[in-house]
């Protein structure tokens, strides 16, 4: 049943919401209609001139091909990142939901790097990874292989990846053992009357029961890869070397901050902006209601 | 011989001690059903048997082969739970042909003994539907053929029948003891309904605080209780249960409540005065008006025959439950007598029957 508040005066309720309304509209609408507007603009380096360029900057930006490698590269990075996160995370799921002795520990432990800032996360990694003076990387150098990912692109690559994947294995090991304490165990205990072992049970009876879950998770992870791994990756290697890890979201940065081509940047802002629309669009529709039905059934 | 047999099984969780010293025998084809309220141990001992659980001491034979450490998986016992735990992902036909494909059955003969099976429960028009499509009575039917088509050395049963409603539940006792009989299999019932308990099994295990109470025919625990437990937990209503005293050199108890009755089937051991519990059942209870008034306090009538509730309006105000053929007579005090040869007689002290 719904539950409604009757407030007895008509400005409690606006005041409550303002903040939030005002937050929202200065650091979100309010870019996001001057990215669209910018987006159809020229603009000369220094920022003092600009004139309507009606969709030419789009235009460029799909004939371009450092767009259309980005656009590749962000789809490998994308992949990489969610397929490396939700495999280990469903591995560590596995292991906690056993009976095992400190399990809370180990759980509690397993959620900690979700509270971690994207920046501090890099200078861990930095700290194990960086050629002369990381742990790993260091060891790596005095055994002969030739480790800088400095100079390296697939090294590059491997470290952001390593690193972004990190960061979101806590919130697939959260949900994947929600999804998992959620397989009933007499479930579980049938098929094991009917012969099926380890590995084969997992694969025929809890793998599928988890679908739910892991759908969710995928688009969660492929949003998170695209959108919110900025931070990681410019702490980590700001795009290099040269375009290696240059994502979506590094190139708007630098096209824009960086070189200051305004118009081409706010163009790319404006895809990513529909890209985020179409894929949380797709959220909604399987998760938001196909959700609700399966934990209702 | 014996098909399955438990061997001084016991289980502890902890410091509880949940079953106590279990030994059992079950012939080839025999359903034993095993009863008692619920937290008794019933679905542990079950459990075990299945492999879900390890005995804290004990071993189990199937076909005189020492089962006790091997997997679930390879016991070759097919188990129909209470909430039925079919898998939900897939189709009533997969569901059957899980078991065999592990088994690595050729595809047609999977399809045979599926469309077999499901012919002889009444399923052959579901194959293709899912769990959540079919109703409960379908579900259960889906869980025994599940367990059915495998063609299992042993079937457990644990409270297959409490998730369907009463009409429901007795169609489908009927069914799977006509389907026991027809495919011989040896079955462990679990349950804690008496009336299935009495219908189903050929033999009645009674567990009570993890220990067995009695193992017997239904009938046979049904006339000669071996505790005050069982007579109180088999038959509805409970056994009425008296107290009393044992005189005239064991051959005779003097009722608190007044009456003295002679045995009628010889002496009992014991010096006089020993305390006793006189059981009898509601539907041996006679009006007498030679005999103990009984004041009245609810009346249920049942249509072929009604329940009178009172108390005995003499020491002790014992409770007591009378069932009447027929309409309930007039007024609020009735004179009861207790035949002497239908009472079980029971020692007070320890709850045992004096044979």
């Amino acid at each position: 049943m719904e539950r409604r508040t009757i407030f007895g005066h008509r400005l409690l309720p606006v005041a409550l919401v303002a903040p939030q309304f005002l937050l929202t509209l200065v650091f979100f609408l309010w870019p996001a209609c001057e990215a669209v507007w910018t987006s159809l603009t020229r603009q000369d380096p220094f920022g003092l001139h600009s004139q309507f360029a009606g969709f030419d900057n789009f235009v460029e930006l799909f004939t371009d091909s450092l767009y259309r490698d980005s656009i590749g590269r962000t789809v490998f990075f994308m992949i990489a990142v969610s397929a490396l996160s939700m495999s280990s995370a469903l591995l560590l799921a596995v292991f906690a939901d056993r009976e095992i002795r400190g399990r809370m520990t180990y759980r509690t432990l397993l959620i900690w790097p979700y509270a971690i800032a994207p920046a501090m996360a890099a200078v861990l990694w930095i700290l194990l990874l960086q050629p002369r003076i990381g742990l790993i990387g260091v060891l790596l150098n005095r055994h002969g292989v030739s480790w800088d990912y400095h100079l390296n692109d697939r090294q590059a690559m491997l470290v952001v990846v390593l690193a972004c994947a990190w960061k979101q294995v806590s919130y697939n090991f959260i949900f994947f053992l929600a999804g998992l304490q959620s397989v009933p165990r007499s479930v579980l205990e049938a098929a094991r009357m009917d012969g099926a072992r380890g590995w084969h049970r997992f694969r025929t009876i809890t793998f599928p029961l988890l679908a739910p879950t892991t759908f969710f998770l995928i688009v969660v992870n492929l949003v998170y890869a695209a959108f919110d791994t900025f931070g990681t990756i410019q702490a980590l290697t700001q795009g290099g070397p040269g375009k290696a890890t240059e994502t979506l979201m590094v190139k708007v940065y630098r096209d824009g901050v960086v070189n200051l081509d305004i118009g081409s940047s706010s163009a790319q802002s404006v895809v990513l902006m529909i890209g985020v629309i179409a894929l949380t669009a797709l959220q909604f529709r399987f998760l938001g209601r196909g959700g609700r039905r399966e934990s209702a059934a | 011989m014996a098909m399955l047999e438990l061997i001084g099984l016991r289980k502890n969780f902890g410091t509880t001690e949940v079953l106590r010293q279990i030994d059992l025998s079950l012939a080839s084809g025999e359903m034993l059903v095993i009863v008692g309220a619920s937290g008794c141990g019933k679905s542990t001992l079950l459990r075990i048997v299945a492999g879900l659980e390890t005995p804290s001491a004990g071993r189990i034979l199937l076909e005189e082969r020492d089962i006790t450490s091997v997997d679930p998986s390879a016991r070759d016992i097919a188990m129909v739970f209470q909430n039925y735990a079919l898998y939900p992902h897939m189709t009533v036909f997969e569901n059957m042909a899980y078991g065999l494909r592990i088994r690595g059955l050729s595809r047609e003969d999977i399809a045979h003994r599926v469309d077999e099976t499901a012919a002889l429960l009444g399923l052959s028009e579901f194959l293709g539907r899912k769990p959540r499509q079919l109703s409960g009575g379908q579900r259960q039917r889906v869980a025994m053929g599940r367990a059915i088509v495998r063609e299992p050395r042993l079937f457990l049963f644990d409270e297959p029948l409490s998730n369907l409603d009463a009409t429901l539940r007795v169609r489908t006792r009927a069914e799977i003891r006509r389907l026991q009989r027809r495919l011989g299999v040896t079955s462990l019932y679990v349950t804690h309904d008496q009336v299935e308990a009495m219908t189903l099994g050929d033999r009645l295990l009674v567990l009570h605080q993890g220990r067995p109470a009695q193992l017997a025919t239904p009938m046979e625990v049904f006339e000669h209780p071996a505790d005050t437990y069982v007579a109180g937990f088999i038959g509805a209503p409970a056994m009425n249960f008296l107290p009393a005293t044992l005189i005239e050199a064991g051959t005779a108890a003097k009722l608190e409540a007044g009456p003295l009755v002679h045995f009628i089937d010889g002496k009992r051991d014991g010096s006089d005065g020993k305390t006793l519990t006189i059981g009898v059942r509601p539907e041996h209870i006679r009006i007498d008006p030679e005999g103990v008034p009984l004041r009245i306090d609810l009346i249920e009538p049942l249509g072929s025959e009604t329940l009178i509730h009172g108390r005995l309006a003499a020491p002790g105000e014992t409770p007591l439950v009378i069932r009447l053929a027929g309409k309930a007579p007039e007024g609020d005090i009735l004179t009861v007598a207790f035949p002497p040869e239908q009472m079980h007689v029971f020692d007070a002290a320890t709850g045992r029957r004096l044979p």
